[in-house]
């Protein structure tokens, strides 16, 4: 057990990119906690997709030790967060369990809209902030003007920022020292009964359900039998450990410290975050404020491409969302794709992130359907129904009126491409709040309604402004306007995966920005497919996939039939990938891309 | 009967050396400085009599001589190989004796020769008839070489075959068409027509990933070029009887139709497959590529082939399927469903039917004109489950 004062736990926090996990990498090398030799570039970022995508998407704890200048070794816990707006609320609990922030910037880049809503969440948290300007060996590094920025901005106190270099590893040491001295010690009663908070889980092949906790009162010891204080199940710890970041087993845990277990977990709802873990016997009388529950924004459905996959489906989706208590499921059955699940995201990456997490690690074929936000539609009764799924839409005869959400979403943007923006964001039905410069920097403030944000506005966002704006939003409420249920028919039948709801005045817009991105995304067949955007009866646009014309092997003789069987096996392989509607295969990442528009 | 009865029994020597690699070829072909033919000579023999234990008393329906480019084989190895054949396996009347040649004045002066040898089919690698393109394809001769050693072929041998590779690059509908019309005035009685393949790991493939292999059709255009030459050879009386391969009736390829009808074929050389039936078991032979390699195994081993592999009786269905669709005369209803053990799905005949890429009778499914070009995916639908 660690003596309080000589603990400090912190997360790190940024935008996306400006170089957290990089941070960690130096901090984790500098104290000895990893040799060089076993070091690699963000190396916290261990899923396949993290480092594929170059992004953090899993919160990542670490402790380390740290001697420092007063002669004392101090035990840091580091707890790196993703940047990303749809992982959120990966920093949101993370900040639960500490007591301090170093806040992130890019030197060349400075504030961004994800800094802001970083720092919000900090204070919110009670934390004490470090600021730390990184990437100063960058030529376009303005420190001085950028710590400006974060004082005009963000009224934060920037005069003793750290400066550093993440990368060449300039500044760390001085990174290490602030931590120790303007980072308060985590406080806590050793003697009082066992109270810590249930941070965050995951599924382990070899080890079952890991449980990761921080712990506020009391002492946890290896053999001792906790309760899980909502679900009231009880357990015996197997396994004590901290993550260094490898598990590195450790007798017990007293206040202020941070690190896992495990206790032969067969529930894996009986782990939720945020609930707060005591002994079953002398336990504390008051649990911890939970967590709260985070609002899944972008609904779709997911079916295993494979029928008889379903229980492997429901079993996967139980273990992911151990891990991802962000991630929201619920059981569906469809006429066209059998059985699978309604899930809710924080945003589109998040939905991707979750199905090629499902499709790797559980290698579970998917086919996800077009997503969508959460309608309420007022019926003529007096009843309201809330609506996951526009196949779902009600006859329009009973209906009243539907209200869509809405968001305040705030952007951040060189003033170059102010322009571009604005107009962005009322060809997305934008209604313009705010308006404000620091610098050459403005800052914009939009009312828009979430589904013209959810799918493809952050991509559209970069790419209109070169990578150079931010943006982070919220939830505000909901609105009626004229919406109406968009249906799309392949070959003369209609998909229901496919339909959507739309404005009625963007719909035909929508409906042949449709139509022509799935001519893409079908491959051609040997026949001609006519594919059709409809409301109501009424057809809104139309294109024709012609039909394939030639594909043929030009040789194939003797020594050629094996190849060409083995080939054939392959191509049935990847016949998985698709879905059939009628005579039409559709490929699964059809469902997606094709709610992507490129204007 | 066997199944493989259906088909006959060939066999196949591969012969792997040529004098250039052209940069658009997969095959197993390498270039060396000095060949000791005796030696390769030797090796031959030995596997004709390790294959012919194993096959006594079979009725052989072709032999042919492939590459690489079997005419610079003297003639004097191309004659031990066929005495020996003669010696192990009783030969059909009309027996087809081929042998692949490149248009070379060189060669031509061995054709005589290998007449003498039993040869009595050439197939001439020509690829076009016209010298720029000729030199793109990284070909040594020229038109005027080839029509010589072509005519020299047609005095020496009673069949006579050549190839032509069209779509190439920067070549229009129209030069295709003028370009076929001569080819089909030399009068050959067989004529293989293959669309240019960028294959993987040729020059061409590597100079295609770069970007750098311009002016290739389009599929549009490629379509209508394979369309139009249907249609021209047809009108000239050698149409097609597989996807790339014309001839006038009775003038089809024996050999190739032992491939295309799945029948049993021993493969003797570097890099030879083969199909052989034993004790009702049906095998697939492979042999190593490199060609030191393979000498190497016979001598010291007794057999140049690798480990075979048993196919099942599923997989033979779906290569027959695989094969037998490539012909104008189509799959066998009833064998297929023998090899199977269960029929063709009736309704995904009935979809290609509807839609006119199939045609049913006899017992039998053909592709059509239409069908034929966009084969794979017939048989991807035909075959998959
Ligand atoms: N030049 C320079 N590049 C840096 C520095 N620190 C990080 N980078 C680079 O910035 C990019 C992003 O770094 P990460 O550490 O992955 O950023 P992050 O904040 O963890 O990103 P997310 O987790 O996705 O939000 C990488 O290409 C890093 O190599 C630095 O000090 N100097
Ligand atoms: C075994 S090869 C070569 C025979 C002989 N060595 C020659 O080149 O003339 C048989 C035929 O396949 C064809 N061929 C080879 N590679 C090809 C490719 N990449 N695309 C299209 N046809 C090809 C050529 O027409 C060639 O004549
Ligand atoms: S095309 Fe013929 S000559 Fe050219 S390398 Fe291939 S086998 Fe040899
Ligand atoms: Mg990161």
């Amino acid at each position: 057990m660690t003596q309080l004062d000589l603990i400090r736990n912190f997360s790190i926090v940024a935008h996306i990119d400006h170089g957290k996990s990089t941070l960690a990498d130096r901090l984790i090398q500098s104290t000895g906690t990893v040799a060089d030799r076993d070091m690699k570039a963000q190396l916290l970022d261990s899923m396949d997709i993290e480092r594929e995508r170059g992004i953090t998407i899993k919160a990542n704890t670490v402790r380390i030790e740290y001697p420092a200048k007063d002669g004392k070794t101090y035990v840091l816990n580091l707890i790196d967060t993703p940047g990303h707006v749809d992982f959120a609320y990966e920093v949101s609990r993370s900040m639960r369990a500490v007591e301090g922030s170093l806040l992130v910037v890019d030197a060349s880049q400075g504030v961004e809209a994800q800094t802001l809503a970083n720092v919000y969440q900090a204070l919110d948290a009670g934390h004490e902030i470090v600021p730390v300007l990184n990437k100063i060996d960058l030529p376009a590094a303005e420190p001085d003007r950028i710590r400006q920025q974060i004082e005009d901005v963000i009224g934060l106190d920037a005069s003793d920022a750290v400066l550093i270099s993440a990368k060449s590893g300039l500044g760390i040491p001085d990174v290490l020292e602030a931590i120790v001295t303007r980072l308060p010690a985590p406080k806590g009663e050793r003697d009082a009964p066992l109270k810590a908070m249930l941070v965050d889980s995951w599924y382990d092949a070899y080890l079952g359900v890991v449980v990761m906790i921080r712990v506020m009162d009391g002492v946890i010891r290896k053999g001792d039998r906790v309760r899980m204080m909502q679900t009231n199940a009880v357990y015996g710890i197997d396994k004590l450990a901290v993550l260094k970041p490898q598990m590195v087993d450790i007798p017990e845990l007293g206040p202020g410290e941070i690190g896992i277990f495990t206790a032969s977990i067969k529930q894996v709802r009986d782990t939720r975050v945020g609930d707060t873990i005591t002994h079953e016997r002398k336990g504390c009388e008051k649990a911890l404020d939970g967590f709260k529950p985070a609002q899944p924004v972008v609904f779709c459905g997911l079916f295993p491409v494979d029928a008889n996959e379903f229980e492997a489906l429901r079993e996967a989706i139980e273990k992911l969302a151990l891990n991802d208590a962000s991630f929201s499921y619920e059981m569906e059955t469809s006429a066209a794709l059998g059985f699978g699940f309604r899930c809710g995201f924080l945003g589109l990456l998040h939905l991707e992130v979750v199905r090629d997490r499902l499709e790797r690690e559980y290698d579970i074929d998917l086919i996800t359907t077009a997503p969508s936000v959460v309608y309420q539609i007022y019926m003529k009764d007096g009843t309201v129904q809330e609506l996951h799924n526009p196949a779902d839409m009600p006859d329009l005869t009973y209906v009243d009126h539907i209200e869509e959400p809405r968001i305040k979403a705030t952007i951040m943007v060189p003033d170059d491409y102010l322009g571009d923006i604005l107009k962005l964001c009322q060809d997305r039905r934008g209604i313009q709040l705010d308006l404000s410069y620091a610098g050459s920097r403005a800052m914009v403030v939009y009312d828009l309604p979430l589904n013209e944000v959810v799918f493809d506005f952050y991509d559209r966002l970069k790419s209109v402004t070169k990578g150079y704006a931010s943006f982070d939003y919220a939830i505000t409420g909901y609105r009626e306007d004229f919406l109406v249920k968009m249906s799309v028919l392949v070959n003369d039948e209609p998909v229901d995966a496919l339909s959507m709801m739309v404005h009625r005045d963007r719909a035909d817009m929508r409906g042949r920005a449709m139509v022509e991105k799935l001519k893409e995304l079908i491959p051609r067949h040997m026949f001609k497919i006519p594919i059709q955007a409809a409301i109501g009866g009424r057809v809104i646009a139309r294109e024709t996939l012609s039909a394939m014309r030639k594909d043929v092997t030009a040789k194939c003789y003797g020594g050629d039939a094996t190849r060409k069987r083995k080939l054939l096996d392959k191509q049935k392989a990847g016949k998985k990938k698709m879905r059939q509607f009628g005579k039409v295969e559709i490929p699964q990442q059809a469902f997606i891309n094709a709610l992507k528009m490129d204007g | 009967m066997e199944d493989w009865k259906n088909g006959g029994f060939g066999l196949y020597l591969h012969w792997p050396f040529c004098q250039s690699k052209c940069p658009y070829c997969d095959f197993n072909s390498h270039v060396a400085a000095n060949i000791d033919q005796k030696r390769w000579q030797r090796a031959y023999l030995a596997e004709i009599d390790r294959i012919g234990a194993e096959t006594p008393g079979r009725l052989l329906n072709s032999v042919f001589f492939g590459g690489g480019t079997p005419s610079l084989m003297e003639p004097e190895l191309v004659a031990a190989i066929l005495e020996r054949v003669r010696g192990t396996w009783v030969q059909a009347n009309d027996l087809e004796v081929t042998l692949e040649a490149n248009p070379g004045s060189v060669e031509a002066g061995r054709f005589r020769g290998y007449r003498e040898a039993g040869v009595n089919r050439v197939s001439m690698g020509i690829q076009s008839l016209n010298d720029a393109d000729l030199r793109k394809l990284g070909r040594l001769h020229t038109v005027s070489e080839a029509r010589a050693a072509f005519d020299v072929a047609r005095q020496t041998f009673d069949r006579v075959s050549f190839d032509l590779i069209y779509a190439r690059q920067d070549q229009s509908l129209s030069d295709w068409e003028h370009e076929l019309g001569e080819a089909l005035s030399m009068a050959a009685d067989h004529l293989s027509m293959y669309q240019l393949t960028v294959e993987e790991g040729t020059a061409f493939g590597d100079r295609f990933k770069r970007g750098k292999l311009r002016g290739l059709p389009e599929e549009d255009t490629s379509a209508d070029m394979y369309q139009r030459t249907q249609e021209i050879c047809e009108a000239a009386g050698l149409p097609a009887y597989e996807v790339s391969n014309h001839a006038a009736k009775g003038s089809e390829s024996r050999h190739n139709l032992i491939y295309w009808r799945a029948g049993d074929y021993a493969g003797i050389g570097p890099g030879a497959h083969g199909r052989l039936t034993l004790d009702g078991v049906r095998l697939a032979t492979e042999a190593p590529k490199p060609p030191g390699d393979w000498l190497q195994r016979v001598e010291r081993d007794g057999t140049g082939e690798l480990p075979r592999g048993a196919i099942d009786r599923s997989e033979q269905a779906l290569e027959y399927l695989m094969m037998a669709l490539r012909l104008r005369e189509g799959l066998d209803l009833t064998r297929y469903e023998r090899l199977a053990g269960s029929p063709v799905d009736a309704r995904k005949v009935t979809d290609l039917e509807e839609i006119g890429m199939v045609e049913v009778s006899a017992d039998r499914v053909r592709a059509t004109a239409a069908g034929r070009m966009v084969l794979n995916s017939v048989i991807a639908d035909l075959a998959g489950d």
